[in-house]
């Protein structure tokens, strides 16, 4: 069962991937435009590469997190996945994997090639590749929480934000550290142990919020 | 009332709790506002000028009160709206809506204090060491929950989105100061040390607590208080009537087929 | 033999209701718009917490059951949970996947035909009418297993043959020991089956 709801998502995504491509080219764009507002310096940019990939990032999937719930719950879909005999928690955890799947690792992919643009030696790509691996999982986690919170309300796109983004600054913190770590030479590990134990926190306890937040919105 | 016995539980139904608040409210507001003035006469006054920093050290005793209150307040306020979502308990859920705004406004005035006391001190307005920055996003997370809740029409929907929000929040503090604190140490940020503890004389002790527990006693009188109003709004909503004026409230149910 | 006991009261809609439905039984919800036909039918499948009161299911409240209540429970809502990018076969798969169920293709489309939608099974839902997708939504009727079946509003923008087809699906379920709760404005007259009535005021 917990198959079918990845299976399903993955193809609804599929069927629209325009919203999939679309956030990736604002994660692009938003990266892109850095270099034009503040300067073409080389030894400025590989200073600010970090932080500008990390922000662009988490701009990016709040992008996704608006479709997460919203669009089954509109057409009915949720409340019937709510009513199936299975653990609220594996659908949520199910629903949150094909989320990442489709929306954030398309970023992590893309995250290298605009590194190269910001002058990143190659042993830092590694290292932002890595560190985005760990830190977008808990990205879509902590989000699905913020999604499932605002299900139906109005202006909930901008009100998804508000809540999500403080709590995603320890995963932008460490994340963009492990990077300025490895720019400065030294070992990122400690920085990707911490965003490794993270994820391993918000596995535990963010679905499960997640699902009291849903049974509250959905009443 | 050693020997009275007193039905507490009879209070957690809001409506009979509004006449009891309304009576509490004049015991918690007058000490208050004698221990504000008692606390800034003393602090202004009677505790010496700082060597090193003159006068403008003073403002710690309106800014040290005010970042606590902050934090305090925060996890008071998510102990509360889980109180009130754990066991269906409006009157705990309501408090803690009363409480939201009151700790955002304590963590806008240490972070407005401690700005103001950064110009003179360190000659900018803002210096991102750990613990202003923490106070912000604490500040955020205020912001977070207040809207959230504004924008629910439901109160028991609210009430409950709330509750999730701020028990979410309140496991993330430990680890948003503890990232934030990483981040400082690494980026060798400014480092500045609040109080000089060894060297703050009797006087400023003193007025620095006189101040905290007016803080204390401010935040109870206005919380009761807003807690009089959301009980008056959500009743009223819910198609029961409260009697105002009257000494005590009248609480009829309207049942309806 | 199941028996659903019931004593509720929600906010000013309704209070002091008190029912149970056994085997072999339709119950129908009646009542002007407004009056918490919704309200009440969501309770029945725990997607709505009830103010006062508890409903329970084989004599045990179905908030402790979990999911094993919904392991008996089919609900139909005002929304008919169909995907409009899924195909109607693909809808109809999922559905039931997600409730344990593997349907076959094969199985599915011979459903479909039953339901009447011959020759769209291929079609993504979002080209399908309203009255179509209804028939979707109600093909999972005849896919499930369980015994209670909660369905609000079915027979809206249905046609005279859909109706039939709704009614016969209904009857072949209290014959065979299941019960259902509906909601509707329409009379529904059946051939089987013992017969209840709740009217709500406003």
């Amino acid at each position: 069962m917990f198959r079918w709801i990845i299976r399903r998502d993955l193809i609804l995504a599929w069927r629209r991937r325009a919203d999939v491509l679309s956030t990736l080219f604002f994660f692009v764009i938003v990266v892109s435009l850095f270099p034009l507002s503040i300067s073409p310096d080389p030894r400025l940019l590989k200073s600010i590469a970090p932080g500008v990939v990390w922000v662009a990032a988490l701009l990016a999937s709040m992008l996704s997190l608006g479709r997460l719930f919203s669009n089954d719950y509109v057409d009915g879909t949720l409340e019937q996945i709510l009513l199936t005999p299975q653990p609220l928690y594996l659908i949520v955890l199910g629903k949150v994997l094909a989320q990442w799947l489709v929306a954030e690792v398309p970023l992590v992919l893309m995250a290298p090639i605009l590194g190269v643009q910001f002058g990143l030696s190659q042993n830092t790509l590694v290292v932002l590749t890595i560190s985005l691996l760990l830190g977008t999982p808990v990205l879509s986690l902590i989000g699905s929480i913020g999604a499932a919170l605002t299900l139906g309300l109005r202006g909930s796109g901008v009100l998804v934000a508000l809540l999500v983004l403080p709590l995603y600054i320890p995963v932008l913190i460490f994340g963009a550290l492990a990077v300025d770590a490895s720019i400065a030479g030294s070992n990122p590990q400690a920085h990707l142990s911490l965003l490794g134990a993270v994820l391993a926190l918000s596995l535990v306890f963010a679905p499960w919020a997640t699902c009291a937040a849903l049974r509250i919105s959905v009443e | 009332m050693p020997n009275r016995k007193i039905n507490w539980y009879k209070y957690a139904a809001p409506a009979n709790f509004y006449p009891l608040a309304g009576k509490l409210i004049p015991w918690f507001g007058i000490p208050a506002a004698l221990l504000f003035v008692a606390g800034l006469y003393i602090g202004f006054f009677v505790a010496p000028t700082d060597f090193q920093q003159g006068d403008a050290y003073r403002i710690i005793f309106i800014h040290v009160p005010a970042a606590w209150m902050g934090m305090f307040l925060y996890i008071l306020m998510a102990l509360y709206a889980g109180v009130g979502w754990a066991f269906n308990a409006r009157l705990a859920s309501m408090m803690a809506t009363a409480l939201s705004i009151t700790g955002a406004m304590f963590t806008f005035l240490s972070l407005a204090t401690g700005s103001l006391w950064g110009k003179p001190t360190w000659g900018t307005w803002w210096v991102w060491d750990a613990r202003m920055t923490s106070t912000l996003i604490l500040l955020f997370l205020y912001i977070g929950f207040i809207s959230l809740q504004a924008a629910i029409d439901d109160p028991r929907r609210a009430d409950r989105a709330g509750a999730v929000l701020a028990l979410v929040g309140l496991i993330n503090v430990p680890i948003i100061y503890f990232s934030v604190q990483w981040w400082n140490t690494l980026h060798q940020g400014a480092t500045i040390r609040l109080l000089n503890k060894p060297t703050m004389a009797p006087p400023m002790l003193a007025a620095m607590l006189i101040m905290l527990a007016a803080c204390w006693l401010y935040s109870i009188a206005i919380v009761l208080m807003r807690l009089r109003c959301i009980i008056l709004e959500r009743e009223h909503e819910a198609g029961r009537t409260l009697t105002l004026g009257a000494k005590t409230a009248q609480f009829s149910r309207m049942e309806s087929i | 033999m199941n028996s659903l006991g019931c004593v509720r009261g929600d906010r000013r809609l309704f209070s002091g209701l008190n029912f149970s439905v056994s085997a072999g039984t339709l119950l129908q919800v009646t009542g002007p718009n407004g009056c918490g036909k919704t309200s009440l039918l969501r309770m029945i499948c725990a997607l709505l917490e009830p103010a006062e009161g508890t409903i329970k299911w084989q004599g045990e409240n179905i908030r402790t059951l979990g999911e094993e209540y919904f392991t008996s429970l089919t609900f139909l809502g005002h929304r008919n949970g169909v995907k409009e990018e899924l195909s109607a076969i693909e809808n109809l798969r999922v559905a039931s996947g997600l409730n344990g169920i593997d349907l076959r293709p094969k199985a599915a489309v011979k459903i479909l035909r039953d339901m009447g939608l011959e020759g769209r099974e291929q079609l993504p839902a979002r080209l399908l009418s309203e009255g179509q997708r209804r028939r979707l939504a109600l093909a999972r009727l005849a896919v499930c297993n369980t015994t209670l079946w909660v369905l609000d509003e079915v027979l809206t923008s249905l046609d005279k043959a859909a109706v039939a087809l709704v009614k016969s699906l209904i009857e072949k379920h209290l014959d065979n020991g299941g019960l259902a709760i509906v909601a509707t404005h329409q009379e529904l007259e059946l051939n089987s089956g013992s017969f209840l009535r709740i009217e709500l005021a406003s």
